[in-house]
């Protein structure tokens, strides 16, 4: 079967038999979980509960009052024990809100169900949206009502779902697709009402050919095409999937929206429709628990707050080991200090493994890997240079900015050289000079 | 309380095996059919001139690495090894053991490690050290002698680029024929006679893509071109573009040495640019130049434009719009 790719990338050992075949099992929620306040890009969101107030199930604790925002939800019901710093993913204390799990699952009375979803206006589903606390469940975590409201003046034409699920490792994008592929579809035209586009176009790799097959049978009932794209790594990074569908460019430094696209997690379609039909907000999520640290792995649907250590107790613990813990997949994931931190809404997966010893680091050899490899066309090698020797200037010029930080040109480095690292660092050092000139 | 702690470190948290030792173990190998062929051609000569560069690169490196205080893992990176190997391959199997060290030392220390050590270099090393000897002693590295094979009682003999520069071979009908150059039953360097054993390895380097295709094409494609429109002009004066492809270093510069990452452009337009400057040059060299043989200094004279290249010829990012 025609398979459409994009220029360059990388193919990574997938991994994914482990737990490819396993269902979403639902883990019982924990006696306690602390849910950070910042779970999403942007501003954090305002706590609305105090220490010893009682809380339902879905009830809103946190209030998205900034444009990129989100609200927060409480995943269990009952007590809240604190509203202060705890560990966070991204790897320093944050505002969150422990709460005790009374073990009713006492479900917020305010949540509605809306009947006919999908005769909402663009602007009731955008607020349910908004009001369920949705960010994009790829991992970066955008909030998805920025994403659903065009600026004026764009006019999209084409929602693309991505179901690439292209991070080695990972399963609970395809299962999702395997187990809910009505709800996806459903959630899909949702958005497609919101952002008043004519065309949907699912993209799914070629090595989730049952996924694809099974959408494809089911999409005859709504309007849209699946797409079968080569699996290749980054085919799921928004910029290369719009490229490999429509063969469009994001201008550098721009948005989708800028070529009339907007794309969207299979995840988040379906947690769309939850909240549209069901008024259900984001309080839980599927994630994979996997990596040869794990002792049984698995798919999961977790209450958002649990922490790491909850969640792989749940898959029979670690493997003895273990010295690397990470949360998302293998190529973009954030490395963790301790098993002691809550799952968060842009938590696609609980990774661990045991690392072998680091390796040796040589001198760029100039091979041009890098270059080869880079789906944004960009050149690691010169871009870690100019940061090594602070010509911070000549590295913006090159591009550093639209590295999408995927990995790739470090994944192939046979000098060992952590090129992604050395950009993230020169990116950091012009916001902050950016920052310290504008105040 | 949870004690266990785990290794912080920057995605992506994945590797694929490769590493530079490796890439230098896979051009070795590449080389190991020239090696061979030249062992054959010129028996002992050719042994003792392999080990003896290959000796004094590693001795050299050796000790920079000492002065400098860096770690030893850089000498077992294979790097110096390919030094001496593609060095003794590019001298007469006539030359003395004493030359070819000095032009060893002085490939390693004048060609790579006065400019900070692998990765740092300008200019190829191995053609530093030949380009050091060819000027300390003319003489002696233009002086040929027959391979093993070919039952010949001259002690001195010519290579097929030195009959066509000084002899005129093309109108008087003497030119070596392309079988003989093929296969290597002629004089020369080393390990550039034979161009079956020169492709057998290239052959290896594309499948492991261990090159930049584009340079070797880039080369060929160009001395094609340039020696052709001579050759279509006036057939009996100038020799065929085939002639020029396997005649003398061009096809060991191509795929060995103009390749060398280091001193190659990194972006597909530089290297574009970088290869047809050296087929141009070497097809001026050996048709106008006074040397018979010109791959050497094309190859050093391109390398100086290197860094310029690499700076001018950023490629496009995606969703980048140029300024017309």
């Amino acid at each position: 079967m025609k398979t459409i790719t994009f220029p360059h990338g990388i193919h990574p050992p997938v991994y994914k038999e482990p737990t490819a075949e396993k269902r979403i099992e639902t883990m019982a929620p924990p006696e306690k979980v602390f849910i950070p306040l910042h779970q999403h890009f942007g501003a954090p969101a305002e706590p609305l509960v105090k220490k010893g107030d009682e809380v339902y199930l879905g009830q809103i604790i946190g209030e998205a009052k900034a444009l990129f925002s989100a609200s927060v939800h409480a995943s269990v019901s009952g007590k809240v024990l604190a509203v202060d710093g705890y560990n966070h993913p991204l790897g320093k204390p944050l505002l969150s809100v422990s709460i005790a799990n009374d073990g009713q699952d006492r479900l917020f009375p305010d949540l509605q169900e809306t009947k006919d979803a999908f005769s909402l206006s663009p602007d009731e589903i955008r607020q349910k949206v908004k009001e369920a606390g949705i960010v994009g469940l790829g991992g970066a975590a955008f909030p998805t009502t920025v994403k659903l409201s065009p600026p004026k003046g764009k006019t999209i034409d084409t929602i693309i779902i991505n179901g690439c699920e292209c991070e080695p490792i990972l399963t609970s994008d395809y299962r999702l697709m395997l187990e809910y592929p009505e709800d996806i579809l459903k959630g899909t035209e949702l958005v497609r009402i919101a952002t008043g586009a004519k065309r949907i176009i699912v993209g799914i790799e070629d090595n989730k050919k049952k996924a694809f097959g099974l959408l494809q049978e089911k999409i005859q009932d709504y309007t849209g095409e699946i797409v079968l794209l080569k699996t290749k790594y980054p085919q799921g990074a928004e910029k290369n999937l719009i490229y490999a569908a429509l063969r469009r460019e994001v201008p550098r430094g721009g948005l989708p929206f800028d070529v009339g696209v907007v794309v969207q997690n299979v995840g988040t379609v379906k947690a769309i429709w939850d909240a549209v039909s069901k008024g259900k907000p984001l309080y839980e999520r599927a994630l994979t628990v996997s990596g040869n640290g794990i002792k049984e792995p698995k798919n999961l649907l977790v209450r958002i707050g649990t922490t790491f250590q909850n969640v792989v107790d749940f898959c029979g613990g670690f493997e003895e080991s273990v010295n690397i813990l990470v949360m998302g997949g293998p190529m973009m994931g954030l490395s963790q200090w301790t098993s002691d931190v809550p799952v968060i809404k842009g938590t696609s997966g609980i990774l661990a493994w045991t690392a072998p010893d680091p390796s040796i680091e040589y001198t760029c050899i100039r091979c041009g890997r890098c270059i080869d490899n880079c789906p944004m066309r960009l050149v690691p090698t010169q871009l870690m240079k100019y940061v090594r020797f602070d010509h911070l200037s000549e590295a913006e010029n090159w591009g550093i900015q639209d590295c999408v930080e995927c990995g790739c040109c470090q994944y192939t480095c046979p000098a060992n050289i952590p090129l992604v690292h050395w950009i993230r660092l020169g990116k950091n050092q012009i916001m902050s000079s950016r920052r310290r000139k504008s105040a | 309380m949870i004690d266990k702690t785990y290794i912080l470190q920057s995605s992506p948290h994945f590797k694929d095996k490769d590493s530079v030792p490796k890439i230098m173990y896979v051009v070795i190998l590449s080389l190991m059919p020239s090696f061979l062929t030249s062992v054959y051609f010129f028996r002992f000569r050719a042994i003792a001139l392999f080990v003896s560069c290959i000796g004094a690169c590693l001795a050299t490196e050796a000790l920079f690495l000492w002065l400098r205080k860096k770690p030893k893992h850089s000498l077992l990176d294979g790097s110096a090894v390919i030094t001496g190997l593609l060095l003794a391959m590019t001298l007469p199997p006539s030359l003395s053991l004493d030359r070819a060290v000095i032009g060893a030392v002085a490939a390693i220390a004048i060609g790579k490690q006065v400019f900070g050590g692998l990765g740092h270099n300008i200019f190829n090393p191995a053609l530093v050290g030949r380009a050091f000897l060819q000027t300390a002693f003319p003489v002696a590295m233009t002086t040929w002698i027959p391979p093993a094979m070919l039952k010949v009682n001259t002690v001195t003999f010519a290579t097929p680029l030195d009959n066509l520069k000084f002899q005129d071979a093309v109108a008087q009908g003497t030119l070596t024929s392309l079988k003989d150059l093929f296969l290597g039953n002629i004089g020369g360097c080393l390990g550039e006679t034979s161009a079956l054993a020169l492709l057998l390895g290239a052959i290896y380097l594309f499948y492991k893509r261990a090159i930049d295709w584009r340079i070797p094409v880039g080369i060929i494609c160009a001395l094609t071109v340039f020696t052709g429109i001579f050759w279509l002009a006036n057939p009996d004066k100038y020799a065929s573009p085939l002639f020029h492809i396997l005649a003398g270093g061009l096809l060991i510069g191509a795929f060995f040495m103009a390749t060398d990452m280091v001193t190659s452009p990194i972006t597909p337009l530089g290297s574009w640019i970088y290869a047809l400057g050296i087929g141009i040059m070497v097809g001026l060299i050996r048709l106008f130049g006074g040397y018979p043989e010109g791959v050497m200094y094309s190859i050093l004279f391109m390398n100086t434009f290197v860094p310029l290249l690499n700076r001018y010829t950023r490629p496009r990012i995606l969703g980048e719009r140029r300024e017309k």
